[in-house]
């Protein structure tokens, strides 16, 4: 059984030191610089041996336009442990949404890469290190990312 | 060339069975109506139902069907077409065989169904191709498809092989992958914004007579 998030939050802040971590809900806000550091000690860590991706999303907060800002885009992680079986341990880290840019989690889990090419290519997230960062759903000329709140689709009716 | 029906049924009482060629052909071909094996989503599992034994479409002739286009007489679009499948629906729509038909079954294949609004499907395959019957559903029932088969083949009995032959419906091109979806959107040839099958049966002109589609009862 996994513990509460407020003993899952100090365990990962004693076993990685400087990172700095707040409980939402029953997910726990990563930095995104730490976010590597936070996954390799939870896949390591005899206690928790999270061991599987299985699910690894954005969401975009597009900029409320009564309070302005720019928005944000989060980054969302469900961790799990076929070994241990239990789970899920979710980490949400937020982004710029001018500019998202993240470190992949590839090179943790390998299994994250198709994942990361559809964030990629329906968000576009930027994943830095990532071994084959191309879309996966839609074709190489598309332009746009459709999941996006702002996009607008084609009025397939116009003028062809 | 027409029999006349009154002679043609006080012949049969006396045992005499006359028709003519053309008749002859068309009960063939209607009856063997090779469906093209393939399925796109939701639908293709009611298509499977309907070639299942509780359905059982080997009662109207089409049980056989083909994985290749070339064997094939008619394209059941059973399911969503997205803009990234839509390419190859029309390209094997090519390759078949004529005379060639097409049925578009369910909802998605005639307008983009629930997913109209979808940066992703488009909005009917007739954008793309000559669609013979649409059949109403999401998915259609069985049922529906057997009557869309029917009504198929009602059409194909109500024109001689030369003249289906006639109408040959040769290559339709294939559309490309542009930047926010397909190029061009539609065959304007075939299908114009407004021209989509309600406005069809509520008595819109066609444009030009090679559109008119021809009367399903024999002439």
């Amino acid at each position: 059984m996994l513990p509460a998030v407020d003993q899952l939050k100090a365990s990962i802040e004693r076993g990685s030191p400087g990172v700095s971590i707040t409980v939402e809900g029953a997910s726990l806000r990563v930095q995104p610089q730490d976010l590597l550091r936070v996954c390799q000690w939870l896949r390591t860590s005899p206690d928790f041996q999270m061991d599987y991706v299985s699910n690894l999303t954005a969401v975009d907060y597009p900029p409320d336009p009564a309070a302005g800002g720019a928005g944000r885009m989060d980054m969302v992680y469900h961790l799990y442990s076929m070994t241990k079986k239990h789970g899920p341990v979710s980490l949400k880290v937020t982004l710029p949404r001018g500019n998202p840019v993240i470190e992949s989690l590839t090179n943790v889990y390998r299994g994250a890469e198709f994942q990361e090419r559809e964030v990629y290519d329906l968000f576009g997230v930027t994943f830095e290190h990532h071994p084959d960062l191309r879309r996966i759903l839609m074709w190489d000329g598309f332009k746009g990312h459709p999941m996006r709140k702002d996009y607008v689709p084609e009025d397939q009716d116009a003028p062809a | 060339m027409a029999v006349d029906e009154g002679l043609k049924s006080e012949l049969q009482k006396q045992g005499i069975f006359v028709t003519t060629w053309e008749q002859l052909v068309n009960w063939g071909r209607s009856n063997s109506i090779w469906p093209l094996q393939f399925g796109l989503a939701c639908c293709a599992i009611e298509m499977i139902a309907t070639a299942a034994s509780r359905y059982d479409i080997a009662r109207f002739g089409s049980e056989i069907f083909r994985a290749s286009p070339r064997q094939a007489d008619l394209m059941i679009v059973a399911g969503t077409v997205t803009k990234k499948m839509a390419p190859q629906v029309v390209r094997l729509y090519n390759q078949m065989a004529e005379p060639k038909y097409c049925i578009s079954m369910g909802a998605c294949a005639t307008s983009g169904g629930p997913f109209h609004k979808g940066y992703n499907v488009l909005r009917g395959i007739d954008r793309y191709i000559p669609v013979d019957v649409y059949i109403p559903g999401c998915p259609p029932t069985p049922q529906a498809l057997l009557e869309g088969l029917m009504q198929l083949q009602e059409r194909i009995k109500a024109r001689g092989f030369r003249q289906a032959m006639d109408e040959k419906r040769g290559e339709y091109p294939v559309p490309e992958f542009g930047q926010t979806g397909l190029v061009p959107r539609y065959n304007q040839d075939l299908f114009r914004p407004l021209d989509h099958p309600i406005q069809r049966f509520a008595n819109v002109k066609p444009t030009s007579p090679t559109q008119t589609p021809p009367p399903l009862a024999p002439a």
